[in-house]
């Protein structure tokens, strides 16, 4: 679905999720020229991943939700937006120009405002033998199910909380596949910190969708509450996962452990242009600081959906227009825009973030999966290096994660922190006594996926003119 | 251990996996097409040589890294399978050869 | 109230560091003041390279004597820094380069040096396997190698601090006035005095320079470095060139780190530097042709860190041309890891003696207004980055 790129844009929406499907058909439909690039495929992001492309429309298994996503996409083709899919963006600049990889060649290309809409991602999930060949997230396993038809078989576990766990579980059950167990995670303190939100949540439409899917549930699989000291025991594959729960230990073999316990907002690209974030004590994950616009430090470069702090698909739609609708009246104000009104918007955004206060502390995650006890745990998966090694650094001087770089290669892998900074940011935390403020999060730098040396090597060299841009 | 839905009638695209023929379906990402095959990992790590499988399945993890054509370090699970495609897990250190 | 100390260092780069060390050893316990923190600039982010080959002929005698410490490192500060001696090879592209380099080779036995060994084709082999054909020879000092540039750092750092030091970091000097005979520093966080300050700021050097009323033509550069995935070993000594930009090292993990000197942006008032692709892309041009097995790796990061250069690309280092009690040791031209313990040691002997073992004249920092300048501007055009 992509043609010749050109070099200039007045608008570049990084993702094609729902928050950037909607974003670009705003500004589309306005007459701004507007390119959106997505590493994928096919347009969606993760919550409608392959939604053009999936095996199962004809089935009921993904469910209604799903098939929001091809009103979204059905809407930016009629926009005039030009997508391009697999399209890795490796680079952006606070000169908003951006860099990209596709078919084997790079260029670059610059716009007059971006919007990053990156999305989430999940949440590591540390514990012993995550690493295993047979552990992956719920999110991993709902992607096989929607894009290529594919479900684990054997004996399969789920294990963390959250409200994916929940909808997977009840997708891979209506697909015809069985689940040996759940070991739900859920602190019970988190229930009394939940509850004064129930009313807002009761009102919320996530209500009556959760409560269905839980009971579904909840009647064909064996439930573990309260399940603690996790791990996942194997040798070059998974062969087991030991835990505790109602007080005893216990040990199920297992051939697929899949792991959940929430989202948080994929904060990789905005942090390496340079966008100021904060520590969001609630969802214990960084956040990029921005109005609800989007507008975040860095002018001309607006955020929206789950990337600028997790809302969930419908109010990724809504920041994605709010987004949208800024920038039309910045670039071509005055012009009429088909688009529901601000008022409207920020209307259907309050409803949507009903019940969020109650579910992001119900499912707030416990500390010993976010900050292993146990001095064995991998923290960072790239370059294998353990909780111990981590607490060993901070003990004889280093602060933060930047300093843990160059001593312990942490956070240097080619994942530069996705998986682990999360983690890192908590744990020394925890282990100098300070607030995750205090610590911070790994300086990113490009390219922020990798390039090889060939791509790079074919950049025209003629866009050196183009990079003189003056940003408007 | 993963395994095909009735739904997916269509596994026509041909590619090799460490030189092992195998079928997958046109819009399949590599990872999953080498999922679906029985493969349980699909490279060594080149820190300690440990095995590893995908885990994210959405390009952010780099555990699912493959030679894809002979270019290394392909992140499986965002590149979709063509037809001929040669695929070869990447065991430790191992550098293309281009 | 005014804290005093036995002397005040400005920067916790290598080369404060360093200083605080060897002074020190001396029995001198200075107040390290940074801005940042140490190793956050050109020192916690360069190549490591542990150089003497190629060096302007007036770094010689100075990155001889720091090899020498670098050789005890772990006996001086209790870290081996992560140093390793696979040697340093500067490669010929062409007859013409190499003949060049016989001429260079020659002219430093006959000065006394003799860490430069001129290769031939076939030596060049031997060493550099994998270097590509059009390769016709070069020099190599076996001695040479690569260190891990932040651990170093913080290593004099925590060797400085147990012998006496004081570091405070996150602390920006405002300015520098003469109070009777000593200096008074003006903080973020409170007055400071000592008889003696040292400069080692860095990037920002020429804000002590300009409050002694000795203004320097000191450029801010963004030497800019990539990393790539690791690589089965192909490549064992660090590969410079003169000819065109490039150095290239393979640490033991695979990895392959590509510099060479090729500029970004540099912010110095807000610490970041922006970079230039289309310099990194003539980089891999560069690295391709020279190495061909490196043209299906992958870059898995890129980076620059925040320099100063000087127009003759040779450093300021010794007293203050106006005022006594100040010293200058900055102005490394993206060259001055491998110095650092040397030119610490230098720093310290000159401050306590009054005297130093090595010349340091050509580094001398009214040089910048005599009218001979010019001539220096020109011998040290060519030098490779470290």
């Amino acid at each position: 679905m992509s043609n010749a790129l050109k070099t200039r844009y007045d608008v570049a929406v990084i993702g094609a999720g729902p928050a950037g499907l909607a974003a670009a058909a705003v500004t589309a439909r306005a007459g701004l020229e507007t390119i959106v690039l997505d590493e994928n495929p096919s347009p969606g992001g993760q919550v409608y991943r392959a939604v053009t492309t999936t095996p199962l429309h004809a089935t009921t298994v993904p469910g209604d939700d799903y098939r929001r996503g091809l009103d979204l996409v059905g809407e930016l083709e009629r926009s005039g937006a030009q997508l391009v899919s697999t399209a890795m963006v490796w680079s952006v600049s606070r000169e908003l120009e951006i860099g990209i990889s596709r078919n084997g060649s790079a260029q670059l290309l610059s716009a007059r405002r971006i919007v990053l809409a990156t999305g989430a991602l999940e949440r590591p999930f540390p514990v012993p033998g995550w690493t295993l060949p047979g552990v992956m997230t719920v999110g991993a396993a709902q992607t096989l199910l929607k894009s290529s038809g594919l479900v684990p078989r054997g004996s399969v576990v789920l294990a963390g909380l959250g409200p994916l766990l929940w909808l997977y579980a009840a997708q891979l059950l209506d697909a015809g596949a069985s689940i040996n167990a759940i070991l739900e995670t859920t602190p019970r303190r988190n229930l009394l910190s939940a509850v004064p939100y129930a009313p807002a949540f009761l009102l919320s439409p996530y209500f009556s969708k959760g409560l269905a899917l839980l009971s579904r549930v909840r009647r064909r699989v064996r439930i573990l509450r309260g399940a603690t000291r996790i791990a996942a025991l194997g040798d070059g594959q998974i062969q087991a996962v030991r835990f505790e729960a109602g007080g005893r230990e216990m040990r199920l073999p297992v051939d697929n452990l899949l792991l959940h316990q929430g989202v948080a907002p994929n904060v990789n690209l905005a942090m390496s242009i340079g966008v100021e974030h904060r520590w969001d004590a609630l969802q214990l994950c960084w956040r990029p600081i921005a109005d609800e616009f989007g507008t975040t430090s860095i002018p001309g470069i607006a955020v929206a959906g789950d990337g600028a702090g997790i809302c969930g698909a419908w109010a990724a739609e809504q920041r994605g227009r709010l987004a949208g609708l800024r920038i039309v009246n910045e670039l071509a104000g005055g012009r009429v825009v088909e688009a529901p009104s601000e008022q409207s918007l920020r209307q259907s955004l309050r409803r949507w973030q009903l019940g969020r206060g109650f579910l992001d502390r119900l499912y707030q995650p416990a500390a010993q999966f976010r900050v292993p006890e146990d001095d064995a745990v991998i923290v960072c998966r790239c370059e294998e290096v353990t909780a111990g090694q981590i607490r060993h650094a901070v003990r004889i001087g280093c602060e933060g994660p930047n300093q843990l770089k160059s001593f312990l290669r942490c956070g240097m892998g080619p994942c530069q922190g996705r998986l682990c900074g999360l983690t890192v940011t908590e744990l020394m935390a925890a282990e100098r006594r300070v607030a995750p403020q205090a610590v911070g999060y790994y300086r990113l730098r490009p390219p922020v996926k990798p390039i090889t040396l060939a791509e790079l090597a074919s950049l025209p060299q003629g866009d050196a003119a183009v990079s003189a841009v003056v940003r408007q | 251990m993963f395994t095909r839905l009735p739904a997916v009638d269509d596994t026509s695209v041909s590619l090799s996996i460490d030189g092992k023929p195998i079928e997958a379906r046109p819009g399949d990402s590599v990872a999953a097409a080498l999922l679906a095959a029985g493969f349980h990992h699909c490279r060594t790590s080149a820190v300690s040589g440990a095995l590893r499988a995908p885990y994210c399945m959405m390009g952010v993890c780099f555990d699912c890294l493959v030679i894809i054509d002979g270019v290394g370090n392909r992140q499986s699970c965002l590149v979709p399978v063509h037809e001929g495609m040669r695929v070869e897990l990447q065991r430790g250190k191992r550098t293309p050869v281009a | 109230m005014t804290h005093t100390a036995d002397a005040i260092v400005i920067g916790a780069g290598i080369h404060g560091c360093s200083t605080a060390l060897h002074l020190a050893l001396r029995g001198v316990k200075a107040l390290v003041i940074e801005k940042d923190y140490a190793g956050r600039h050109a020192s916690g982010v360069n190549a490591g390279g542990v150089r003497q080959l190629a060096r302007h002929l007036a770094e010689v005698p100075l990155s001889v004597a720091s090899m020498e410490i670098w050789e005890r490192i772990r006996d001086i500060v209790d870290d081996d820094c992560g140093f390793e001696a696979h040697g340093q090879v500067l490669i010929a592209e062409s007859e013409t380069e190499l003949d060049g380099f016989r001429t260079r080779v020659d002219d430093l036995r006959l000065r006394g040096f003799r860490h430069e060994e001129l290769l031939d084709r076939t030596q060049l082999r031997h060493i550099v396997p994998a270097a590509a054909e059009h390769c016709v020879g070069g020099i190599v000092s076996r001695r040479d190698g690569a260190a891990n540039p932040f651990r170093t750092t913080q290593a004099f750092r925590r060797k400085a601090i147990a012998l006496g030091a004081r570091f405070l970091e996150g602390v920006s000097v405002i300015n520098l006035r003469r109070q009777g005979r000593a200096w008074r520093l003006e903080t973020t966080h409170g007055s400071f005095e000592a008889a003696n300050v040292v400069n080692a700021a860095g990037a920002w050097a020429d804000h002590i320079t300009a409050q002694v009323g000795e203004p320097v033509p000191l450029q801010v550069i963004a030497p800019m470095l990539m990393i790539t995935a690791p690589m089965p070993s192909f490549v064992t000594p660090v590969v410079i060139l003169r000819g065109r930009k490039l150095s290239f090292k393979q640490f033991a993990n695979g990895t392959v780190l590509i510099g060479g000197g090729h500029l970004g942006r540099p912010f110095r008032n807000e610490n970041r530097t922006e970079l230039d692709w289309h310099k990194l892309s003539e980089s891999t041009g560069t690295v391709a042709e020279l190495f061909p097995i490196m043209a299906g790796s992958t870059i898995v990061r890129a980076w620059a860190g925040i320099e100063a250069r000087m127009p003759d690309d040779i450093p300021v280092i010794g007293p203050s041309h106006t005022s006594e009690g100040i010293f200058h040791q900055f102005g490394f031209s993206a060259h001055g890891f491998q110095l650092g313990p040397g030119v610490g040691a230098l720093m310290a002997e000159l401050i306590t003696t009054g005297a130093t073992n090595v010349p340091i004249e050509p580094f001398r920092i009214q040089r910048f207004s005599e009218p001979q300048h010019s001539e220096h501007s020109q011998s040290g055009r060519q030098e490779p980055m470290n």
